[in-house]
């Protein structure tokens, strides 16, 4: 043994689980929903996608090598790819490549740096810069093109089943009546629907939420709790009238729910600490995606709902902290009968 | 369309004149008294908040300031005797002069004197490094080289040297704020007054091992030897523990204990090092020139007598040591309160806490 | 008795915990004796409390069971000579605590025993001793904690007068990776063991005690139930492997379902937990008058030629016992005194086997440093394994902005150190390092103002 030994505090074995291996983890759980965009959507998904990764991992890169001068590589802990692809699964597959540098300036940039990059940004860099686009750019924002099984760069556009929900109500067309002018519910399920390029395929998301949940990357409390609130919520509503309000499957399927349930809720660093909270924080997105769906103008409230509750996670953190071992003994102290007992000393 | 412009003007200047009311009462409700000369001093302080003053911050330096009216026992140490007469000014009260201190490391085990024996891979942080063991070196009392002192020192008075692994003050900027000494895990910097002509004295070494193992573990650690105890004509020195420390209100810096020093571990900050080593030289050419006498001398008297020499140079040495030992002794009884001792005794060494 | 129901119906503590990769090597192998070394390193401190006294001087003879220091006080042990020869010399020598610490240091000649000594291999079942008889005699023995936290176990019998124990648990779950030691102590001593049980006992005046064992020791469970099945009031618990089932609090919520209250002992719940091996001590001291002056230890590692079990002499520095299981393997990057999860790193191979060192774990080079630490990710999984029920990533982000006055109403005192937090972090983060250093810094306010 010719060199020194090392020296360092217990303990001296780690898990396997590291952060790099997480993201690559949550990248390996988002390819289902990746091709299922090429497949809808063509070469655009591939396009936007890419770019959107590039100039993600580009901007971080060169904020932490020039700005912070920080010792990084290109890939660091590989979190920038999963912003990239999670902004591209949000904007439609034929947006100009000058708003997705925007898209990924405001993601990377402002919503996540400027906190002081991973771990310190209070809200999910993606839906940031989804917002910020969607609020800036709404044309672009909300034209989606209508899927096709080609590899087309170009197509027609049309409108999501949302939209054409909100739009039918707004002229008082009634649920059942719309819904003949939608796909089936087996295209929603797989994915043959309108809307931004990653969020269309409800399968793809089961299968990159089965596998996190059994690499033990997240657990099951986010997106399960956050699902069967607005399930329960627009059961409720559809109950008490189907022809005014959807059916609550078509709400779980269609727009955002499941991308932000999978992907964008679950993300480590804006949702709370411990299970207790990770379920309130799911059951208050569900309620405010409902509600935004149901009675605001927008036809889509994931985005809005999830940002809303990220600001709630220190607050939830800090009402539900772990049970303390020892703050309940569970045990009956006896009646102590004194009696004399010499004590070796 | 003008309707509601007009509407939309005069409820808008309704809700701001009824804010203004109730923004007026409450002020007036909630007005705290305070005395204008709190914070008159607190504009003059120079509000870092370091707590060097022993106070929480400016603020509360300001308060106490005010309420005592008396500056012998308050100190701005960042500010300095400028602004403590700045703040005697404020309050028409008698300034007090106060010597500038600065922060010494009271360490020389850079990676080239002093040799790893291990490698320490926790948390870079002194502190954690120290509660764990003994030190990556065979050396437990020296620097531990993760730059705790650096990160908490307000002022960029500090920094990391990469080539010897020590922090260094840069003299300019330190205000003597405590911060460092109080962090420091090893107790190795101490507060020090700035000196005449900028220049101090001091044992760069808290290693209070015996002389057999200190030599081995650090090239220039303090091993008790006493030669500067020697020297030292003004009772400056202490020899404790097998370490010696440098009283720097009795140090004259004659500087003949550093051109003593063998191992280096006298330090003298401020003295170029040309002086000294002239001082060195002169030192050797009137030792050798002494012993040469000695010699002829102890030539000649053997050829008369083969008694011999009477006393021989190294007894000599010891009995001077023993005077000088003697002397300590006597002053430390007599005082007992010197700050040199209050320093060395209080380092809690030997009973850092074991982990179990 | 139905063996199936037995290893089914198994018992764990609920909240956290962790599932390190078991590795253990030994479990297969017999303890062997490890002859007295050439030299031993006798530290006086090998138990919390006091140091000892020393009450030997250079060049003095002793024998193996001389008592060569004192307990100082009554939280305090004494330290026997675990061989016999000259007193050398009386220095500070580095410890398993990684300090220097005064040491006694014995050049062994031959191997002579104090005559009172019975070392012979025959059981003594009757318990001839009375409660206060037996914990003076433990006292005198020198008997501390063996399972790692060296507290000596006459002040922990010593219950105080208002407080009722109802159950004693016996602590055979050795839930670090890689260590056995307590393991095949439980397989060749059983005998030894339920007789220390019934001496523990009687010095308590209590009528059940539970031994708790880890599932994953099947052979330990079988055979010790065998044993106890005509023993009234002694029964054995088959535990859930997961890590820290051994530590105290968490044994006493598996096996009994109480907590020990935050800064309580478990004698507050009406329980009292002995190691195995503090156990089979307890035998040897009080019914063969033998002191503390060897255990059982495992020496591990994946790269050692002979990994094993050893009874050595307390003293005895770890090259020898390295040498013994075929010397260090050539990458060793990292020696650890106990297991992977709470032992300490080792800087040199002169340290000595100390009464509370459990194992000797040998890390290769390639995995004895820390992988590259990332930002906090905020996942939660430090909330979710730690088995007290703390917030380790706020404990850490409190403890490096020196805010430990917060970190104490966090309960960072109830910290356990078992290190599932800086284990499982994805981040590399090393989250107990600073946990400790908050927990240091609150007690030393606490002396200080005391």
């Amino acid at each position: 043994m010719s060199r020194m030994l090392v020296v360092s505090p217990s303990p001296h074995v780690h898990d396997k689980l590291t952060v790099p291996q997480v993201m690559e983890g949550v990248i390996i759980a988002m390819i289902p929903a990746l091709a299922f965009a090429v497949l809808n959507f063509g070469l655009g998904a591939v396009y936007v996608t890419l770019l959107s990764v590039i100039f993600c991992v580009g901007i971080e890169y060169a904020m932490n090598r020039y700005l912070f001068n920080r010792k990084t590589t290109v890939l660091y802990d590989r979190s920038a790819i999963i912003t990239g692809i999670l902004l591209a699964f949000n904007v439609p597959s034929n947006l100009p490549w000058h708003i997705i540098l925007i898209g990924a300036i405001v993601a990377i940039g402002l919503s996540k740096m400027s906190f002081g990059g991973l771990g310190n940004n209070p809200f999910n860099p993606a839906l940031v810069a989804r917002v910020f686009l969607l609020t800036s750019f709404p044309v672009e924002m909300t034209s989606w093109p209508v899927p096709t099984p080609t590899l087309a760069l170009d197509g027609n556009t049309g409108a999501t089943p949302l939209g054409i929900l909100k739009e039918g109500a707004r002229v008082g067309d009634t649920v059942p009546q719309m819904m003949a002018e939608m796909p089936g519910w087996m295209d929603f399920f797989w994915g043959f629907q309108g809307g931004s390029l990653g969020e269309m395929s409800a399968f793809a998301m089961l299968l990159g939420l089965a596998y996190m949940m059994l690499r033990r990357i997240i657990s099951w409390h986010i997106p399960i709790s956050m699902l069967l609130t607005i399930v329960v919520l627009t059961g409720a509503f559809w109950l008490y009238d189907p022809t005014q309000y959807a059916h609550p499957l078509f709400h779980i399927l269609t727009g955002g729910v499941m991308l932000g349930a999978v992907f964008m809720a679950t993300d480590y660093v804006t949702s709370p600490f411990t299970y207790r909270g990770m379920i309130i924080f799911g059951v208050g997105i569900g309620v405010i995606t409902v509600f935004i769906r149901l009675f605001g103008s927008y036809p889509e409230g994931v985005s809005f709902a999830i940002l809303v509750m990220n600001a709630f996670v220190p607050m939830i953190n800090k009402y539900t902290k772990p049970r303390r071992y020892g703050s309940k003994t569970h045990y009956v102290k006896p009646k102590v009968v004194v009696e004399e007992k010499v004590v070796a000393s | 369309m003008s309707e509601s412009v007009l509407y939309t003007v005069m409820i808008l200047s309704a809700l701001g004149a009824v804010a203004a009311v109730i923004l007026y009462f409450v002020s007036k409700k909630f007005y705290v008294k305070e005395d204008p000369r709190i914070a008159q001093v607190e504009d003059v302080l120079p509000a870092t908040n370091c707590g060097g003053c022993g106070y929480p911050g400016c603020n509360a330096f300001a308060n106490a300031v005010v309420e005592q009216q008396d500056l012998s026992s308050l100190h701005c140490p960042v500010g300095g005797n400028d602004v403590m007469k700045e703040v005697a000014d404020v309050l028409g009260i008698e300034a007090v002069e106060k010597d500038p201190y600065v922060a010494v490391i009271r360490c020389s085990g850079s990676f080239n004197n002093r040799k790893k024996t291990n490698q320490y891979d926790g948390a870079s942080n002194c502190q954690i490094a120290a509660q764990l063991y003994s030190g990556d070196t065979a050396c437990a009392y020296g620097c531990v080289g993760l730059s705790d002192c650096v990160d908490v020192c307000d002022f960029d008075a500090m920094y990391m040297d990469e080539v010897t692994g020590l922090p260094v003050v840069i003299e300019d900027k330190c205000t003597a704020c405590n911060a460092c000494v109080t962090e420091c895990p090893k107790d190795i910097i101490e507060l020090m007054p700035v000196g005449k002509k900028n220049q101090r004295i001091y044992v760069a070494c808290v290693n209070e091992d015996p002389n057999s193992i200190a030599r081995d573990i650090c090239s220039v650690a303090c091993t008790g030897c006493s030669d500067c105890l020697e020297q030292c004509k003004f009772d400056a020195i202490i020899v404790e523990n097998d370490l010696a420390y440098v009283d720097q209100e009795k140090c004259k810096q004659c500087l003949k204990c550093v051109d003593v020093c063998e191992v280096r571990s006298m330090h003298s900050d401020g003295v170029p090092e040309e002086k000294i080593d002239r001082m060195r030289e002169l030192r050797l050419k009137r030792e050798a020139k002494e012993k040469a006498k000695r010699e002829a001398a102890a030539q000649a008297t053997s050829e008369a007598d083969d008694v011999a020499v009477a006393v021989s140079p190294h007894d000599e040495k010891v009995a001077k040591i023993a005077a000088a030992k003697a002397r300590a002794a006597e002053r430390k009884s007599a005082n007992t309160k010197t700050t040199g001792q209050e320093v060395i005794s209080n380092k809690p060494k030997g009973d850092q806490p074991s982990e179990n | 008795m139905n063996l199936l129901s037995i290893f089914n119906n198994t018992k764990s503590f609920e909240m956290g915990g962790v599932h390190p990769a078991e590795n253990k090597l030994t479990a297969d192998e017999p303890i062997q004796v490890l002859p007295p070394p050439d030299a031993a390193v006798i530290h006086v401190a090998q138990h919390i409390g006091a140091p000892a006294t020393i009450t030997v001087t250079e060049g003095q003879k002793v024998r193996v069971g001389d008592v060569i220091a004192n307990h100082t006080g009554y939280v305090s042990s004494n330290i026997h000579s675990s061989v016999s020869g000259t007193v050398e010399n009386i220095e500070n020598l580095l410890d398993t605590s990684g300090f220097k610490k005064t040491a006694i240091s014995i050049r062994v000649e031959g191997d002579e025993w104090l005559p009172e000594i019975d070392r012979t291999p025959d059981l003594i079942s009757e318990i001839k001793l009375s409660s206060e008889e037996i914990i003076e005699r433990i006292h005198a023995s020198g008997v501390v904690g063996l399972g790692g936290a060296a507290f000596p176990s006459h002040v922990k019998l010593n219950v105080p007068k208002d407080k009722v124990i109802d159950h004693l648990l016996l602590n055979g779950v050795e839930c670090e990776p890689y260590l056995t030691a307590d393991h095949r102590l439980m397989l060749e001593k059983p005998e030894e063991l339920i007789i220390g049980i019934r001496v523990l006992m009687k010095a308590l005046n209590v009528d059940k005690a539970i031994i708790g064992i880890e599932n994953n020791k099947r052979d330990a469970i079988q055979l010790l139930t065998e044993l106890t099945e005509d023993e009234e009031g002694i029964g054995v618990q088959a535990l859930e492997v997961k890590y820290p089932q051994g530590g105290e609090k968490q044994l006493i919520k598996a096996v009994l379902g109480r907590e020990v209250p935050s800064g309580g002992l478990p004698a507050d719940v009406g329980v009292l937990v002995q190691n195995v091996g503090t156990t089979l001590a307890v035998y040897e001291a009080v019914q063969k008058n033998k002191p503390l002056v060897d255990r059982i230890t495992t020496l591990t590692g994946v790269d050692v030629t002979k990994p094993g079990n050893y009874l050595v002499r307390i003293g005895t520095p770890i090259r020898d016992l390295i040498n013994a299981s075929g010397g260090v393997p050539e990458h060793t990057g990292k020696i650890v005194s106990g297991g992977p999860m709470m032992g300490k790193a080792l800087p040199d191979l002169l340290v000595p086997i100390a009464k509370a060192t459990s194992g000797i774990l040998l890390i290769p080079e390639s995995e004895s440093r820390r992988a590259e630490e990332y930002n906090c990710v905020r996942c939660g999984k430090c909330v979710e394994v730690c088995p007290m029920g703390l917030e380790p990533y706020l404990l850490m982000t409190l403890s490096q902005g020196h805010n430990h006055d917060k970190s104490e109403k966090e309960n960072v005192l109830d910290c356990i150190e078992c290190g599932s937090c800086a284990f499982t972090c994805p981040s590399n983060r090393p989250l107990l390092d600073w946990i400790r250093l908050s927990k240091n810094n609150i007690r030393k306010a606490k002396t200080a103002k005391a």
